[in-house]
């Protein structure tokens, strides 16, 4: 494995690209868009370039491409890098997902000058953290990317939204606050009740600690409390319809398609590999939270006349899947949550991106604006139905194998769990065929019969995620060979096993 | 009841790698599934051409299919299933399933009625759907559907099959609500979607419980392991695939989708509704007959499932005016018929999959004649505005006329050879059941000659009823040669399979067959003259009461059992009552808790707070201060606890 540092180059290209863009001098302003696209295409490119040094057999240790450097050696800090399966796949989506959002914001502001600079540098500095957030493998600089995230999403929501968007701003960064200040508490614990010393921050140092069991269930609480407010699980998930709704649809699928991933994969690198007891412990209670996640937030996605809020809520379902994988402690769980976390961000990605086309079009998110729209812009329709069958989980498009792979997963040990969210199914083909039916369908709406179908600009934004959403479902074989070590990983150091199947190993004649 | 000599005969006979002709299986799957892409993504450029594309690549599947059924006869009985591995879908660890598939008597057997009846319909659709302006979208969902369909009845898994399963499902929901400019067909393809998504839950539990229990999900690795496992789990698997097939097949209680799905274009009703989708809730009870089998709870559901549906679409058959809705109907009855034959086990399942052949010819074609009547009508579908029509459509009075009697089991037509083998089969057993079963498939073909002669009589014969400025005439012959074919199907297929044992013989290796022992409760000769006496009754009866009698223009009020006959024994309105209102109500009062209540009580601090924090924004740089004052609060807390601990 070569020594050159591809994460922090990986991390180094936004951030470079937001200060070129925000500072811009005043003849280049004009091109601010282009620059920044070009920068988010190049994180693409060195993103892929990292990729193929991946190895899928599995390194040496947990994570590869590894960096480490001291940084505050008297706190135990360093700045310390490396990516497993899991880390990895996250990066990629969200590497892929960036240029497609700045395309999609293209004309969010539209008037050249600082403002449009602002804009683009925002998501570009978010593309760092995010990339660095991944791929941190110390506790603390996990941190201080998981904190510092808020801040251009803040001003993404804050200064760009919609009419509430101070409400749903200040909202989403007192969630956030509350829940990562429980965190700190525990990661400072957590340095505390390790080997300490001026690395003691490392993951590495830190897994299978023994510690007491109090102790440790309240540092599992404080991290998985952060990590339960970003992933938005019931009854902390209110936050995010305000935040989606108010935002641009191109900020709404950063924060929801991938910031929030953050929480999930939180749950599985801090919350099982740190405390595999105390997770085991937790188990019980998160898995009916889950469920509730996924009833609920369905339920609550049927009842939207708001189109955001509406997505919002399918993701609220969603993540309560995420989290219902992770905590079966199963491997075909944590491959179904993992690859579900990839197909998530794309597919919410298509259906942000989709609805903000027709609002941008009709000026309304509400729903009953809408009739016959299919009769005028078939390709936004037709692009809209793909999405649409996506989040429903149909087979032959990609979350059809994580939702099936999670639902597997639980199966094998909690059969009950499995089978109501299994009846998610349902309440999914309601929630999008019903929206669909009620914008799309019906007499073509005359007054908008102008309205003009998908621009050149907007195939680009939606071609990628077209591509994606049919690959991953016939084909979701590379991530799973990248995603496999670390899931076997994971499971180890939760220190559990798969259920074997009932006939196979057992004596014939076995009448279970 | 099954012996130990029916379950050795039920082992399916070993598989080996596809070699030769049938190594090109894999076209089956690429032809349609190309020209699906290539219509949706080609863009306009193709409204042209477009149709006539998918038309050959439909048949150029069907070649394929031919070719791999010619070449599967000339081999031996014992050497006629073959797998072919086209790549790892789903290697999750344990989880491991390919997209494989299986190609032996029973599959090829799908293929061909798929592929031929499919092509068929493509063909007439040409016609049909000549003026339409999204002709293009319309056959790239044709295509998408034999695509679909042959992975139903192709893969060697379940999994795969689930896909198959719910691309089958797709592509009824966009050809249902095709003129989704209605609002009324655009519900209808919803409705057809939710139904199935209720037998999805189905499928994906059963595809859980083998995956837990055995290891496997594929066809061959949970029919070894099912001889090891208990009844329980069989029969729950059992009762959840049949789940499943209720939806798909629109079987009791599951069955009220169906007579709405008649908004699709009139050849989707034929091809989807009637010859292909709705009979993959019977191939999937035979394929999985080694678990039916240990499971003789799960069969005699399977088996009531079969009985109620069949007289259930029968009576609802009886009262519509609606010609489709009839039809779609009869539809219902006769997979009932299908069903039950599933659930009867070895005796039942080779007629299951012949009536389900046969039904595919004689129904198609009834349904494209119904499609002929409509084009010449102006697209009416009330019967009681027919009338007459067999003079001036004489092609289609002729192909229809011989489906009518190839659905009443009149000899030689179809029916007879394969419904009857269902009856007799029926009347199989001891105790209660072979009365109950057989008595209902008894009264269903009496009821059936009924419906259907009241059908014909109605449209094709008596007074003209029609509204005024009506013209009919024959149809083109795009559509007229598809019929001719499918009405000689009607007529021939059945003698040319049923007396000579072809199709047992066929099916054997796959499905065993009944070994010896199994004589009906009634003597076969009794039952045939039974049968035909209450068909021939039926008939008289519809002469007596839509021949002689005039037809009123208006249906008359009609008696409570009409009445509710004509609203499909209330089965909208149970389901409205039971799931949606609750459903409705449910859904609002949460959104309404939710946006009050939980973020009222979990936020009540955020807003405390965030009315604190909106008046710090006024101030220039209020967030970077609020945020270092929680940092600020964050390490108090800290040290104060570290305190506390140490």
């Amino acid at each position: 494995m070569s020594s050159f540092p591809w994460l922090t180059v990986l991390g180094a290209v936004p951030l470079v690209g937001s200060a070129v863009v925000a500072l811009l001098p005043k003849g280049l302003a004009g091109r601010a868009r282009e620059i920044a696209l070009g920068f988010a295409l190049v994180t693409l490119g060195v993103a892929i370039a990292a990729a193929t040094q991946f190895q899928t057999s599995g390194g040496s240790g947990q994570f590869q491409l590894v960096e480490k450097h001291s940084w505050i050696p008297e706190f135990g800090v360093s700045y310390a890098l490396g990516v497993d399966g899991i880390a990895l796949v996250l990066i990629l989506m969200s590497v892929v997902l960036v240029p497609v959002c700045l395309l999609a914001a293209w004309n969010d502001v539209p008037e050249t000058g600082r403002r449009q600079q602002g804009y683009f540098a925002l998501m570009l500095v978010l593309e760092m953290f995010i990339i660095g957030v991944f791929s941190s493998t110390d506790v603390f600089l996990f941190y201080v990317f998981f904190e510092a995230m808020l801040v251009p999403v803040y001003f993404l929501i804050g200064s760009f939204g919609g009419e509430q968007r101070h409400y749903a701003a200040v909202k989403f960064l007192l969630y956030s606050l509350v829940g990562g200040l429980v965190m700190l508490v525990a990661v400072i614990a957590l340095y505390l009740y390790g080997p300490g010393g001026s690395e003691g921050f490392l993951i590495e140092r830190l897994t299978g600690l023994q510690i007491d069991p109090t102790a440790e269930r309240l540092m599992f609480l404080g991290f998985f409390f952060a990590f339960a407010v970003k992933a938005p699980m019931w009854p902390v998930h209110t936050w995010l319809p305000d935040a989606a709704t108010e935002a641009k649809p191109a900020t709404a699928v950063l924060l929801v398609g991938i910031l929030d991933k953050v929480g999930t994969f939180g749950m599985i690198r801090f919350c099982l590999q740190l405390f595999p007891d105390a997770s085991r412990w937790a188990t019980p209670v998160i898995i009916v939270l889950a469920v509730i996640s996924v009833i609920y937030g369905a339920l609550l996605a049927i009842g939207q006349t708001d189109m955001m809020r509406l997505i919002a809520y399918t993701s609220v379902s969603h993540f309560g899947f995420m989290v219902l994988g992770i905590f079966a402690m199963t491997t075909v769980g944590g491959y179904g949550s993992t690859l579900y976390m990839v197909n998530h961000g794309f597919t919410t990605a298509a259906l942000f991106i989709i609805a903000g086309m027709l609002v941008q079009r009709r000026g309304s998110k509400f729903i009953p604006d809408y009739t016959g729209w299919q009769r005028i812009t078939p390709v936004i329709a037709g692009v809209f139905l793909l999405a649409g069958m996506s989040t429903l989980a149909l087979p032959g498009l990609n979350s059809f194998v994580s939702e099936f792979l999670v639902l597997v997963g639980t199966f094998e040990r909690y059969k009950a769990a499995a089978i109501i969210a299994t009846l998610g199914i349902v309440l999914a083909a309601l929630y999008i065929l019903l929206w669909y039916m009620r914008t799309m369908t019906g007499p073509k709406p005359e007054q908008y019969a102008g309205t003009k179908d998908m621009s050149h600009r907007e195939r680009w934004v939606v071609a990628p995620l077209v591509i994606v959403m049919l690959g991953l479902g016939v084909y979701p074989k590379p991530v799973l060979d990248v995603i496999r070590p670390a899931v076997n990983t994971t499971l180890q150091h939760v220190g559990v096993t798969d259920p074997p199947p009932s006939i196979g190993t057992t004596a014939e004649g076995s009448t279970k | 009841m099954h012996t130990l000599i029916t379950l050795a005969s039920s082992e399916p006979a070993a598989t080996s790698a596809a070699t030769g002709v049938t190594s090109y299986a894999w076209l089956l799957l690429a032809f349609p599934l190309f020209g699906a892409a290539l219509l949706l993504f080609g863009g306009r450029v193709l409204d042209k051409a477009g149709p006539m594309i998918a038309v050959l690549l439909s048949w150029a599947a069907c070649v394929v299919g031919v070719l791999i059924a010619i070449s599967m006869m000339g081999a031996d009985p014992s050497d006629r299933s073959h797998t072919l591995h086209l790549f790892s879908w789903v290697p999750a660890g344990t989880f491991d399933v390919n997209a494989s598939l299986l190609l032996d008597p029973l599959s090829i057997t799908f293929v061909l009625l798929v592929t031929f009846v499919g092509s068929l319909i493509h063909v007439y659709s040409l016609g049909y759907m000549e003026g339409d302006s999204d002709k293009r979208r319309f056959f790239a969902y044709l295509n998408l559907f034999v695509a679909a369909m042959l992975t139903v009845v192709l893969s060697d898994n379940y999994l795969m099959l689930y896909a198959g399963w719910e691309g089958v499902g797709l592509a009824s929901y966009l050809l249902i609500g095709f003129w989704y400019h209605k609002p009324a067909y655009a519900s209808a393809g919803n409705k057809a979607f939710f139904a199935n998504r209720v037998g999805d839950v189905g499928m994906s539990i059963a595809i859980m419980l083998m995956f837990v229990e055995f290891g496997r999900t594929d066809f061959a690795g949970v029919n070894a392991a099912a001889s090891q496992a208990s009844e329980g789990i069989l029969t729950a698997i059992g009762l959840m695939l049949l789940l499943g097939a209720c939806a798909k097949s629109a079987q009791f209680p599951l069955q009220s989708w169906l007579g709405d799905a008649m908004a699709g274009p009139t050849p989707v009703s034929a091809l989807i509704h009637a010859a292909t989708m709705v009979t993959a809730g019977v191939y999937l009870v035979v394929r999985s007959h080694v678990l039916f089998d240990l499971a003789p709870t799960a069969q005699l559901v399977v088996v009531i499932v079969g009985a109620v549906t069949l007289l259930y679409g029968a009576v609802v058959g009886c009262a519509k005016d609606d010609l489709k809705k009839a039809l779609a109907a009869s539809t219902m009855s006769q997979i009932g018929y299908m069903m039950l034959a599933a659930g009867l086990g070895p005796i039942g399942y080779a007629f299951a999959i012949f009536h389900l052949l046969t039904h595919g010819f004689f129904k198609a074609g009834m349904f494209l004649g119904a499609g002929s009547v409509m084009h010449a009508m102006d697209d009416q579908v009330n019967m009681r505005r027919f009338g007459g029509l067999a003079t001036l459509m004489k092609i289609t009075w002729v192909t229809f006329g011989l489906g009518w009697l190839a659905i009443m089991g009149v000899p030689p037509f179809a029916g007879f050879w394969s419904k009857d083998k269902i009856i007799e089969a029926a009347f199989v057993g001891e105790g209660w059941r072979p009365w109950v079963f057989g008595l209902a498939a008894l009264i269903g073909a009496g009821i059936t000659a009924f419906y259907m002669s009241r059908l014909f009589f109605m449209t094709f014969h008596g007074k003209r009823r029609w509204t005024d400025d009506q013209h009919p005439h024959e149809a083109p012959l795009s559509m007229t040669v598809p019929m001719i074919i499918l009405a000689v199907g009607s007529a021939g297929l059945g003698l040319i399979l049923g007396p000579t044992g072809i199709i047992t013989s066929w099916l054997e290796p796959v499905v065993g067959s009944a070994e010896g022992g199994h004589e009906p409760v009634l003597s076969v000769p009794v039952l045939t003259v039974l049968t035909l006496l209450l068909v021939a009754a039926g008939i008289a009866l519809a002469w007596w009461r839509y021949l002689r009698e005039s037809v009123p223009v208006v249906a008359p009020v009609g008696s409570l059992a009409t009445r509710a006959a004509r609203r499909d024994l209330f089965q909208d309105d149970i389901n409205e009552g039971l799931f949606m209102r609750p459903g409705i109500h449910l859904t609002r009062s949460l959104v309404f808790a939710d946006n009050k209540g939980i973020d009222g009580g979990v936020g009540g601090l955020a807003a405390f707070v965030g009315g604190l924090s909106a008046r710090a924004r006024r101030v220039q740089n209020g967030f970077v201060r609020s945020y270092a004052l929680t940092m600020l609060g964050g390490v108090v807390v800290i040290l104060g606890a570290l305190w506390v601990v140490q």
